[in-house]
């Protein structure tokens, strides 16, 4: 069995929507859970105990650059990465194949595997699946991804169909490569593309494998929105209600709330950390650029109905000074982004297990368009294809 | 003055010049107090670098005193001016004593730009003159516990002649002449509003920027006068170059005047050696009252810090830990002199063998050398967390420290967030450098009150001798 279990808390009547403890190794997550992503096995300048305390259960590493420094042999001798960066809760790791698709030009697809050069000693370098879960078998992580063949959702034609067939080679691949398969849960990867036929047949192909849980793939990667959620709701019709359902980069707040109403369990993106180092502020209605002249005289806090050590300590104005002044200013922005999404998804999950999931939508798109009229096309139809009908 | 409030009470003075004691009737109601030899909090703009109030309170113990500079909060008095509830407020500071100085001592400052009625700080926005009539209303913005007087403290750097240390200490005595009068002034509102008693100089008016002009107060600034800086103390500076006889001149003329305390300006890292720094304290601590803390300015490692306490120094800033932050290293001098190592808060090493030890502090020391013309320079105290040996060393930075750093984290993790880039590098390193800077005042006190100066001397700087040993 693997060491994975779900269970399903709260089933929302109307939406796709589902409440869940998913008990991984290392702690229980309550999801709908946000994944802050910790590239190189540290937070953006937040300390563990710092994420421990804002309620993190689970947080990303990446295989790429964690592989490439410090190395899998390193991590492992100091225990795995949760050893490496001393941090008691879960860890997802993905699988390495798609930053380098994305990161490194001259990397080459072949049915071995990723072929590319290595920015640091331009050494060629050859990411098989079997090496992707020898990686993240020494990195130790709760969930392991697949390595799958990663084409731009903007591709179309046969190279997406030859990409969907070789994911499914490869998971079993990783399956068979896979040494922990008691410590350590390896999900699948739906892929397709933007075509729901081969979405329909990677979905079909995947959940014959007695994997513990299935991320949505190739998305999220400059596709039309319109595209993007039909591609989720097809996909999360055809997966196993008893496994939990992971939306990869996925990490806009409305997109969030959309796609929990579509029946994902997981998310995980970047979006958050990185846009608070330029100093941009999630807040329920929108964004707020601290470093705007606009707030260097605004004495109240971010939110002021947030609960973060940030707005708990320090107003707009002084946040909006101390930029100019020293690097904590982004930690704090920082730490309010991360408490943002977590709680966002706290209360979706509250919403769901109280049987109001509905209601907190409209509250939600309320407070985030200053009019109806201003309501993203795609997230009004993908609403309503869940039967949540906006006024 | 209403009396200061602040009194340094001195327990135990090592052959009448270091001195070891508590500083008390800190803070606005004088509940707090600093214990000398000591240090303040380094800040920008109020935030220890690196650090939210979140992780600066993984250190266990504090400076009770938090220091902010002019340099970073001059560009921003317009703000401060419209919230009116002193930086401390605006910040969101912990429970914690205030003090304003005119510059940042981690950072360079241009000179050639002081006038006889003007001195410049460096903020983001570059360059701000400011005249007594602006660097008051400065201070009535911040509402600081205590600050330091406003200062012509630039021939350090210039090379200067008698002749320009001469002017330095006339323009820093003037400068404190006229600060004290709009303090005085702040503090005896009805003085101020009485007719026919029109004052000779005009601080009040806060939005008055450049020129201290000899005119009556504008009305409206009466009413804002009262609380601004009720209570608030200011330490005179004593400047003087390395000639002996101004830096007495500026001491003594200084000590006649109603400050709580005195900056020592002019003796930074990179302006002289220890020798002759050593000559213009102790000269200079000769002139001042025993009772009124001496705080240096710009001096902040190890063995110029114990050289310093020698000569008669009370407080050092604590940039130190930051710079040595900034170059990726953390500070891993030994200071324990204690006979019961739990006491002393340093378990002797037990992963490490004794030969990995000294070839570890070895290397260290031919790095560093002591270089005191380069602040950026790595010091014989420090490591260097970048160097490839760290990349699979498991052990936490210094065996038997205390810190979040230390009890959480390995040399690995360190070497790999330094070589990345990583934020949390920063961050991980103040933490460490912060407390172990800190608990290095504290083993200075220990040793002061038990005679064992020599001993911790012995200890931090090594047997091989150091310039301050050399000299005995
Ligand atoms: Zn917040
Ligand atoms: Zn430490």
């Amino acid at each position: 069995a693997s060491p994975l279990s779900l269970k399903i808390i709260a089933e929302c009547p109307v939406t796709k929507a589902r409440a869940c403890d998913l008990a991984l190794p290392h702690s229980t997550v309550s999801t709908p859970v946000f994944m802050p992503v910790g590239t190189q096995g540290t937070l953006k300048g937040i300390t563990v105990d710092q994420l421990e305390s804002l309620g993190c259960q689970i947080c990303l590493g990446n295989t790429y650059h964690l592989g490439m420094r410090p190395g899998p042999d390193l991590i492992e001798k100091a225990n795995g990465l949760h050893g490496f960066m001393n941090w008691k809760r879960n860890l997802l790791t993905d699988s390495g194949g798609f930053q380098m698709v994305s990161l490194v030009e001259l990397s080459k697809v072949t049915e071995e595997g990723v072929q590319f050069k290595s920015p640091y000693d331009g050494k060629e370098i050859l990411l098989t699946p079997e090496r992707s879960i020898d990686i993240q078998n020494s990195l130790g992580s709760d969930i392991m991804m697949q390595l799958d063949d990663v084409v731009s959702s903007t591709v179309k034609g046969p190279r997406v169909e030859e990409a969907m067939h070789r994911s499914i080679r490869w998971l079993d691949r990783c399956i068979k490569a896979n040494k922990n398969p008691n410590k350590q849960n390896l999900f699948a990867i739906i892929q397709g593309g933007l075509d729901a036929e081969l979405r329909k047949a990677c979905l079909d192909e995947m959940t014959k494998r007695d994997v513990p849980g299935f991320a949505i793939g190739g998305l999220s990667g400059g596709e039309e929105k319109d595209d993007f959620w039909r591609m989720v709701t097809l996909s999360t019709d055809h997966l196993p209600r008893e496994k939990p359902r992971y939306l990869m980069g996925v990490g806009y707040a409305v997109d969030l709330v959309v796609c929990v109403a579509l029946g994902c369990d997981m998310f995980d993106c970047v979006f958050p950390t990185r846009t608070a180092r330029f100093g941009s502020a999630l807040v329920p209605w929108g964004s707020l650029q601290v470093k705007q002249k606009q707030y260097a005289k605004d004495f109240q806090p971010i939110d002021p109905d947030c609960q973060c050590p940030t707005c708990k300590n320090h107003s707009r104005a002084f946040l909006h000074a101390l930029f100019k002044s020293d690097t904590a200013a982004m930690h704090h922005i920082t730490i309010h982004n991360i408490s943002y999404q977590l709680t966002l998804m706290r209360s979706v999950r509250q919403s769901i297990v109280e049987g109001r999931f509905p209601e907190f939508i409209r509250t939600f798109m309320k407070r985030m368009f200053p009019s109806r009229e201003q309501y993203p096309g795609w997230a009004v139809e993908a609403l309503a294809s869940v039967n949540v009908v906006l006024e | 003055m209403a009396g200061t409030r602040m009194k340094l009470e001195l327990s135990h003075v090592v052959q009448g010049r270091s001195r070891l004691g508590v500083l008390k009737g800190l803070g606005k109601t004088g509940q707090h107090s600093l214990e000398v030899p000591g240090c303040l909090l380094y800040t920008h703009f109020g935030s220890v670098p690196h650090l939210t109030q979140d992780t600066l309170h993984y250190l266990n113990k504090l400076p009770s005193v938090t220091q902010v500079t002019l340099s970073n909060i001059a560009e921003h008095q317009d703000v401060l001016e419209e919230f009116k509830r002193g930086f401390r407020k605006f910040a969101g500071l912990h429970d914690t004593v205030l003090y304003c100085s005119l510059h940042d001592p981690a950072a360079a400052c241009p000179t050639g730009y002081t006038t006889n009625k003007t001195v410049s700080v460096w903020g983001s926005g570059g360059r701000l003159e400011l005249t007594v009539a602006k660097f008051m209303a400065l201070q009535k913005t911040v509402q600081p516990d205590f600050y330091q007087s406003m200062a012509d403290g630039e021939t350090w750097q210039t090379n200067a002649s008698r002749k320009r240390v001469r002017k330095s200490v006339d323009r820093t005595l003037a400068h404190l002449d006229e600060c004290l009068l709009v303090q005085q002034k702040s503090q005896q509102p009805q003085a101020v509003a009485q007719p026919g008693k029109t004052p000779k100089i005009d601080c009040m008016a806060a939005n008055q920027m450049f020129l201290c002009t000899m005119q009556a107060p504008p009305a409206q600034s009466t009413d804002r006068a009262p609380q601004e800086l009720d209570g608030v103390e200011m330490f005179g500076v004593v400047e003087g170059g390395d000639i002996l006889e101004e830096r007495i001149r500026s001491a003594r003329e200084t000590a006649k005047r109603p400050v709580a305390g005195f900056c020592l300006d002019g003796l930074q890292t990179g302006s002289m050696d220890q020798a002759l720094r050593t000559q213009m304290i102790t000269a200079v601590a000769k002139e001042l009252p025993e009772e009124k803390p001496r705080l240096l300015q710009g001096v902040g490692r190890p063995d110029e810090v114990l050289a310093c306490v020698e000569a008669g120094v009370d407080l050092f800033e604590s940039f130190f830990p930051f710079q040595v932050t900034e170059r990726g290293c953390a500070l891993c001098f030994r200071f324990d002199i204690s006979p019961d190592p739990e006491r002393a808060g340093r378990a002797p090493p037990t992963v490490l063998g004794p030969n990995e030890e000294e070839h570890a502090a070895g290397e260290t020391q031919q790095n560093g050398d002591l270089d005191c013309d380069d602040q950026t320079q790595m010091t014989c105290f420090e490591m260097n967390l970048k160097d490839k040996r760290f990349q699979d060393d498991f052990r936490p930075l210094m065996e038997g420290c205390g810190c979040y750093c230390c009890k959480n984290h390995q040399r690995a993790y360190l070497h790999h967030l330094l070589v990345t880039n990583e934020l949390l590098a920063g961050v991980l390193l103040m933490i460490h450098n912060t407390s172990h800077y800190q608990s290095f005042f504290g083993a200075l006190r220990e040793a002061l009150a038990n005679d064992k100066l020599d001993l911790l001397k012995k200890r931090v700087l090594g047997d091989g001798g150091r310039p301050t040993e050399r000299r005995e």
